[in-house]
């Protein structure tokens, strides 16, 4: 009983440290800080995929077209659409945090509502058919994008402000990871690990899978949206060729290196990952190191392969495995209940 | 006469130009003990998956307490009370044997996803009497000790069983068995009949029980209906069944006679 709100505290504490880090910020290196800032996004893509694909057993490849579709639709709101809110309130903190959480949820929303879009039809379909569809789904959004002129097109969208600070980043991050444990340590969240492990079975024991699964796409493309919030207000420049196929596999492989369907393991890969592909810029540029070896290091596809390689070969369940899990009620984490039975 | 629980009229299943169970009538009363037996591909499995939902009938009716169940899914079906177990055990298999149990549970939750989130009182108030009534049922099947493990790490016979735990969880009215007994030796299967009788006694539920092994049928089952190519063949108490002259030729041959 003691630990019930354990999660809780974790969540407030984990946001009150990013608002310390932002506040001592200023003064970081901004390239560094840039780095801090994609880790946090890249953790909140990561574990919302999770959701979806580790969790749900759902394989999407769409996860970088849900990102656009936030980052478009936020990164629009708050560049075009903010006048008004500036004018009734002034330009002050208050005005522009208000600006930022109704942009970043309304980029979410959008992103959902795709999600709840390419969800329904796609529940037809299983494993590779869905990924395909997916990522079908993830190219249409960024052909869309690039042919909409109101957000520049293939040029681009630049001049949006850039609002994303670590403590938005990580406090997104946090609050991702909040309600992915929450759920699935409930009994209503095992229902996503049931629709997983046997479909038929699952609706046998009246678990209502469609509904299950549209609520995973849902609510993973809707952190999706609002890391790609993050994310245009972070770079205040955004392309569609920033979301393609390669960012979606991206995502996928820091699912499948963390280990599906362990949250910790997930966002542990995104922080390596992340970490890994930037040390690669500067590998590349080695004058001393043999040419084939930095153009390797310059090639992200080459590494993810290997990447891949090297985890099927070694770890095939991936970083922090897929761990038993233990059935512990759920507030007693001690105390099991040795009562006559009555059920 | 009571309205039987169950109600199967001309039900009717073709895959295309093959007709897997056609013209079926069955009926079952609150607490009853039915067997379903015939040979290999007489679509008894057919029969089980057009009552769960798994297929729609091309033709007739299945009611269900007196309302139409046919064409609604699965899930929907399960929560009206209709359980069942698979031929080939369908355990949640990276899930631990409390969750494969709780996992019955999902159906009767009244809190969802909010509530999972937000985790105010009455979410775990619900946790804990899940916990509490899911180790109750573990308890009552000797299975508690198992809480922990991996469901996968368990014997063929208490998977077996965990099984038909899952399915009471749910709290069925009535619990479809499809071959529990498969692959079992003598002795399991006597305990098995007695597990099935405890069960129906315990929690008031009718059985539809399908079964290749006669001992265990014609030992627990009051009534016994025999499939063969889709139709039924026979219908009546076990001694009615085992002297029928049709039984005996498509399914229990000759050597019954003697037993």
């Amino acid at each position: 009983m003691k630990y019930r709100h354990i999660k809780k505290w974790v969540l407030l504490g984990a946001v009150i440290l990013s608002a310390i880090g932002s506040h001592f910020s200023g003064g970081m290196n901004s390239y560094y800080l840039q780095i801090i800032i994609f880790i946090g996004i890249n953790v909140t893509l990561a574990v919302s995929l999770n959701l979806i694909n580790g969790y749900t057993g759902q394989f999407s490849l769409g996860h970088a077209g849900f990102m656009a579709i936030g980052a478009y639709v936020s990164a629009y709101l708050s560049t075009e659409h903010s006048a008004a809110l500036f004018k009734a309130l002034g330009t002050n903190f208050f005005s522009i945090t208000l600006l930022f959480i109704a942009v970043l949820i309304a980029g979410g929303i959008a992103a959902s509502i795709a999600g709840l879009i390419v969800g329904v039809p796609s529940l037809r379909l299983k494993g590779d058919y869905l990924a395909i569809v997916t990522l079908g789904f993830g190219e249409i959004i960024r052909v869309l994008i690039q042919n909409t002129d109101a957000v520049g097109g293939p040029r681009g969208y630049s001049g949006i402000a850039g609002y994303t600070t670590l403590f938005w980043t990580y406090s997104v991050a946090a609050l991702t990871i909040y309600i992915v444990v929450s759920l699935i340590d409930s009994t209503y969240g095992r229902g996503f690990l049931t629709v997983r492990d046997d479909e038929v079975a699952a609706e046998a024991v009246g678990i209502n899978t469609t509904r299950y699964k549209v609520t995973a796409f849902v609510l993973g493309a809707f952190f999706a949206g609002v890391a790609g919030g993050l994310y245009a207000h972070s770079t205040t420049y955004i392309n569609p060729s920033g979301f393609d196929f390669q960012r979606s596999i991206e995502i996928v492989i820091m699912v499948i290196l963390g280990g599906m369907g362990s949250t910790a393991g997930v966002a542990f890969a995104a922080i390596l990952l992340t970490l890994l592909l930037e040390y690669l810029r500067f590998v590349a540029g080695y004058e001393w190191l043999p040419d084939l070896v930095r153009r390797i290091a310059a090639n992200r596809v080459i590494i993810y392969s290997l990447v891949l390689i090297a985890l099927m070969l070694l770890r095939p369940q991936g970083l922090f495995g897929r761990l038993p899990r233990r059935g512990i009620p759920i507030g007693s984490a001690s105390k099991r209940a040795k009562l006559p039975a009555n059920a | 006469m009571n309205a039987p629980l169950l109600d199967l009229k001309q039900c009717t299943i073709c895959f295309g130009g093959l007709t897997a169970v056609s013209a079926f009538d069955l009926q079952i009363g609150r607490s009853d003990l039915i067997g379903l037996i015939g040979p290999n591909g007489a679509g008894k499995t057919t029969v089980f998956n057009v009552v769960t939902g798994v297929y729609r009938p091309t033709g007739g009716t299945i009611s269900f307490e007196n309302a139409p169940i046919a064409g609604l899914k699965p899930s929907a079906i399960a929560r009206r009370g209709i359980a069942r177990t698979f031929q080939n055990i369908r355990l949640f298999a990276t899930l631990s044997v409390f969750d494969n149990v709780r996992a019955g549970f999902n159906l009767r939750l009244r809190h969802g996803l909010a509530h999972a989130l937000w985790r105010m009182r009455a979410f775990y108030r619900e946790e804990n009497e899940v916990a509490r009534q899911v180790d109750g049922l573990l308890d009552i099947f000797d299975l508690g000790k198992f809480r922990d493990s991996l469901c996968s790490s368990l014997s063929y016979g208490d998977q077996r069983r965990l099984e038909i735990v899952r399915a009471l969880a749910t709290r069925p009215k009535l619990l479809l068995l499809d071959e529990p007994a498969a692959g079992m030796n003598p002795r399991e299967k006597e305990k098995l009949m007695e597990l099935i009788r405890f069960v129906k006694e315990k929690f008031q539920i009718a059985v539809l029980l399908v079964e290749h092994d006669m001992k265990v049928v014609m030992g627990i089952c009051q009534r016994i209906a025999v499939l063969d190519y889709g139709i039924k063949i026979a219908e009546g108490t076990p001694a009615e069944v085992r002297a029928n002259s049709k039984v005996i030729e498509a399914y229990l041959g000759e050597e019954a006679k003697k037993t």
